[in-house]
């Protein structure tokens, strides 16, 4: 009888048994006489793509910077005094204040009898007012449509016709999210599909923000890597996008183009010509758009501009804007506000056909809805303070302090990064942080691969053991073979942040000695 | 691939369309906001724009929203709210000091004090302890280990995310999730998502909707033959039908998943929504220990609790945990892993759950105001749950098992062969008609039980008692009329 025989007639065999009898972990006897069992959810049963998921940005390397706090709170001695946590975008965790005016709407949308309270400016009341009415009972505490409040989609089509100088927006297109990762997810669940050499790629730079990575490893969808030039300021080379997919297309279904403008972590601000070049690529191969835009007000240097893709797309001519598939997201955990904590977000769909649109919004409704504080706080995030209305001077008084202080940062984190031997860093951009180059001499590399690290993991837990600066290496967003590379928020306090890059250079000096 | 030329003209259809899209999306539904809800949206609009109705408003019955329904949040919460919100407002006396004091402390235990700071992936870690002790609490004095509770943007968060890890193999093998029918359709949706085995076992309408273990090892036997059971879900006080388990019947069903090996979800956002006599909530987690080790240190469970419902009524805000015992520390390692990919939940529902765990105690100054506002809450659900009961009760052609707990009925409908055959021919499902009927002649949206799960050949909706007493007065008439009206019509 042959192999496949006998499983068949042991499966036949097997399900005429009773339950309990059939395919069960058995009963073990362990020393002590009791009968233990494996767990029904083990590491081994778990689902597989699970296991595959990375997310370097709150990985191994931020468990031991808390564990670190952990040991500090209890007394025990270490080289420094506190854990600085530079390895993650949140602005208000390093200091930043949020701005006034949006946490006064905020407390009236929540207590609402201080409406009657003298203390809160009318303008900040009247955004109240419109808020609360758009919600069930006129309360946050309802659920609102699962699309987004209406109200606040409104606003949102109407900040982005203004910021896109005219391009018309339709409300219908906006999904609010929690968070834009939330959007970025929800599309790419309905991207993903196909097996084998048809699964669904997905195109996304190297060096790129893990939630990429690992929402396709969850999706079980194939990533396409193409890699940013780090040579030319991290700017994307069509050439590189074209050798990508055609590589790609031998084993998969390349279907999306994800691009993050201005980057993470690279910070750096694509130019209106490569935003160009990437929407015919796209219109040319037939690829899905996501550009997640999120970091749309964080752009500091001199010559560069934040353009939407929607607005170029726009300027390029019905040939483009009428049949490039595009979703853009946006998010209220960064540019000025950093109110990460809130969760709110929204993307804006172009040219997605009906049918699908109709699948999107009955997805979305599994969900209920995203949080409503979320979407209270876009709304005035989109509709701001206006010339004229009582709480606009300090708004931008606060604003400007914000995103001044971010250009100086990022100006100050290249100069010092740059006076390191063995460090080299591209101007930051935008965005918020740097992701500087680090040469890591041979015996180091060696050491952490005897230990089973990466060499930048290796680098980088040193740093933290001996300096309580906790940075992400960069092998959590992928880099070239044989480079190196950290991530480094810019979002400590000036002072608190001339003393960590003073800290990161020593310490570079200290490490290549070490290990000379 | 790019599209093939037709007569020469390339085919350039859309990169993302419905027959190319990831197809287990397109077997989910979501029956509480679906197609009457869709048709019920359209009609508040046709109202706004003046167009003539037989009613001046839609009612939402579909949804256990009581906020939107005018149920008052509870102000202590909003005053915390308010003042983790701008805690400029820490200064202002018209805030009572136990309000402050809570603020304080979420404050505290956020990144730069700020409620606009991530949190960590599992949750504000004060928080997690205030859950920690408050299920001891209310388990009398049960340890809980603040490292098994999981914060989540609603329950709906945490359930998605176990199922997530618990799905897994292919063909035969491939994963199979028990859940009652009638059952809570985010658990359709979500298995269908996951491309899950969905194994349906019936709650027994004659018995007040009862789970019968019997009934259990029938679904399961069958289920074996063609995927791999290994969950088993279990919504207790019910939804759609309200019923409160007996403690007898959740220590079965833990006896059950035991002998079976299957892991246990149990679904207790209505846990402070009883009314009936003689019905009390037991958690899943009290009783399981209360049966000893051999149970206690072996059954896998996971609990889930929410800030949307019971007295709070707080959707908008997202807020939940989930408790989980006997984990694998494997696994909750990926477990916290996978959670940290989204960040954290929002933080303004993880502070309002952090209040609802931690309410004002009978020495602080918020405690009568507070158990003034809860108390007037709860009494009006269970008055309005016997109010429902009782009229429908009265209905030839409607029967309403008692509201034993949650928010909503689920009363059986009697359909004429008529009007099953009029549905049919319209191409709806007999339920879905009726409702839609309903929709259209009185304004009111209820969600058909096909939404829910039901035995063949029987008709039910799902109707929440959340309208204020007086509103909900008119609704029953309402229904009641409109099915008089409708037998007659299809007789």
């Amino acid at each position: 009888m042959n192999h496949g025989t006998a499983l068949l007639w042991k499966r036949r065999a097997l399900s005429s048994l009773s339950a309990t009898r059939r395919g069960l972990p058995k009963e073990k006897m362990t020393e002590n006489g009791m009968m233990s069992r494996a767990k029904v959810l083990t590491i081994d049963t778990i689902n597989p793509t699970v296991k595959k998921v990375e997310y370097a940005v709150r990985g191994p390397i931020v468990q031991r910077a808390v564990e670190l706090e952990r040991e500090l709170s209890q007394g025990m001695k270490k080289p420094f005094a506190e854990v600085i946590k530079a390895n993650i975008g949140d602005a208000h965790a390093m200091g930043q204040q949020p701005i006034t005016f949006f946490r006064q709407v905020l407390a009236l949308c929540s207590y609402p009898e201080l409406l009657s309270d003298n203390t809160f400016p009318e303008d900040a009341k009247s955004r109240a007012c419109r808020i609360l009415q758009s919600c069930g009972g006129h309360s946050m505490g309802a659920y609102s449509a699962s699309q987004g409040i209406d109200s606040v989609r409104e606003d949102v089509a109407r900040y982005i016709e203004r910021r896109d100088g005219g391009v018309p927006c339709d409300p219908d297109d906006i999904y609010l999210t929690t968070g834009a990762s939330d959007g970025i997810v929800t599309m790419l669940k309905l991207l993903v599909c196909g097996e084998g050499a048809s699964r669904t790629g997905v195109m996304i730079s190297i060096p790129q923000y893990p939630l990429y990575s690992a929402a396709l490893a969850e999706l079980g969808a194939v990533q396409i890597n193409y890699y940013l030039n780090e040579e030319k300021c991290w700017s994307l080379d069509i050439p590189e996008l074209q050798r990508a997919l055609d590589e790609a297309r031998q084993y998969c279904n390349p279907r999306a183009l994800c691009i993050i403008n201005p980057g993470n972590p690279t910070g750096q601000v694509q130019s209106r010509k490569c935003i160009e070049d990437v929407i015919q690529f796209a219109a040319k191969e037939r690829l899905f758009l996501m550009a997640d835009e999120v970091y749309q007000d964080n752009v500091y240097a001199d010559g560069c501009q934040f353009h939407s893709f929607k607005k170029v797309l726009f300027e390029m001519g019905p040939e483009y804007s009428d049949t490039v598939e595009l979703a853009s997201f946006h998010s209220t955990s960064k540019c000025y506000m950093g109110e990460c904590g809130f969760r709110g977000g929204y993307m804006e769909l172009i040219n997605m056909d009906d049918e699908v649109k109709a699948q999107l919004t009955k997805l979305v409704s599994v969900r209920l809805c995203p949080p409503v504080p979320g979407q209270a706080l876009m709304d005035l995030v989109v509709n701001p303070p206006q010339p004229g209305e009582p709480s606009y001077d300090n708004f931008i008084k606060e604003r400007t302090a914000t995103l001044s202080a971010l250009a100086e940062k990022a100006k100050l984190t290249e100069q010092v990064l740059n006076t390191v031997q063995g460090i080299s860093c591209n101007p930051v951009q935008g965005a918020m942080y740097s992701f500087p180059r680090i040469t890591i001499p041979e015996k180091a590399v060696k050491e952490a691969t005897e230990k089973g690290q990466q060499p930048d993991m290796f680098y980088c837990m040193k740093m933290l053991e001996e300096t309580g600066i906790c940075l992400v290496p960069g092998s959590g967003f992928g880099q070239k073979d044989g480079t190196y590379h950290f991530r480094m928020t810019i979002l400590p306090p000036s002072d608190k942040l001339k003393i960590l890059l003073d800290k990161v250079k020593e310490f570079h000096q200290k490490f290549t000695q070490q290990y000379s | 691939m790019s599209q093939q030329a037709v007569n020469g003209v390339p085919c350039r259809g859309k990169v993302l369309t419905v027959d190319n899209m990831n197809p287990n999306v397109k077997r989910v539904e979501y029956a509480v906001r679906g197609p009457i809800v869709q048709r019920a949206v359209q009609i508040e609009k046709e109202l706004r724009e003046g167009v003539k109705k037989p009613f001046t408003e839609v009612i939402k019955a579909n949804i256990g929203d009581a906020h939107a329904m005018g149920q008052k949040p509870i102000t202590f919460l909003r005053q915390v709210l308010a003042l983790c919100s701008y805690p400029e407002l820490l200064e202002d006396n018209k805030f009572p000091e136990d309000a402050k004091k809570r603020a304080q402390r979420i404050l505290g235990a956020c990144g730069g004090h700020s409620i606009g700071a991530y949190s960590a992936s599992q949750g504000i870690e004060c928080v997690r302890q205030d859950v920690a002790r408050y299920i001891e609490k209310r388990d009398g004095g049960i340890p809980s280990n603040p490292d098994n509770i999981y914060l989540s943007t609603g329950a709906s968060d945490a359930i998605v995310t176990m199922l997530k890890l618990l799905v897994c193999g292919e063909g035969r093998d491939r994963t199979g999730v028990m859940i009652s029918i009638p059952q809570y359709p985010l658990y359709s949706a979500a298995l269908a998502d996951l491309g899950a085995v969905q194994i349906s076992y019936y709650l027994d309408e004659e018995k007040c909707w009862s789970l019968d273990v019997a009934e259990l090892r029938r679904a399961l036997n069958a289920a074996r033959q063609h995927c791999n059971p290994r969950v088993l879900c279990i919504i207790n006080p019910g939804n759609p039908t309200g019923q409160v388990q007996s403690r007898q019947c959740i220590e079965d069903v833990i006896r059950f998943a035991k002998e079976e090996h299957l892991f246990l979800m149990a679904d207790e956002v209505y846990q402070d929504n009883v009314y009936a006599e003689g019905c009390k909530f037991h958690s899943f987690k009290k009783v399981l220990f209360e049966m000893g080790p051999e149970y206690s240190s072996t059954v896998e469970m996971a609990s889930f609790h929410s800030t949307s419902k019971c007295y709070m009524g707080e959707c908008g805000f997202r807020g939940g945990y989930m408790e989980v015992i006997n984990m694998d520390p494997e696994v909750k390692t990926q477990l916290t892993k996978l959670v940290s990919v989204r960040l954290c939940p929002p933080v303004p529902g993880q502070a309002l759950l952090d209040l609802v765990v931690n309410p004002p105690q009978p020495d602080e100054p918020s405690y009568i105001t507070f158990m003034k506002e809860r108390t007037a809450v709860l009494s009006a659900l269970a008055e309005k749950a016997r109010l429902t009961e009782q009229t429908f009760n009265a209905v030839p052609g409607i029967t309403c098992n008692p509201v034993q707990g949650a928010m909503y009925t689920f009363p059986r409908i009697t359909l004429p062969e008529k009007a099953i055959d009029k549905a049919k021919e319209e191409g709806k499902v007999p339920d879905m008609y009726y409702c839609m009927r309903l929709l259209e002649e009185e304004g009111i949206c209820l969600v058909p039980g096909s939404g829910f799960g039901q035995r063949e050949g029987t008709f039910h909706f799902r109707m929440t008692i959340l309208p204020p007493t007086e509103k909900l007065k008119v609704v029953l008439q309402k229904i009641r009329d409109f099915h008089v009206r409708f037998t007659q019509e299809f007789s």
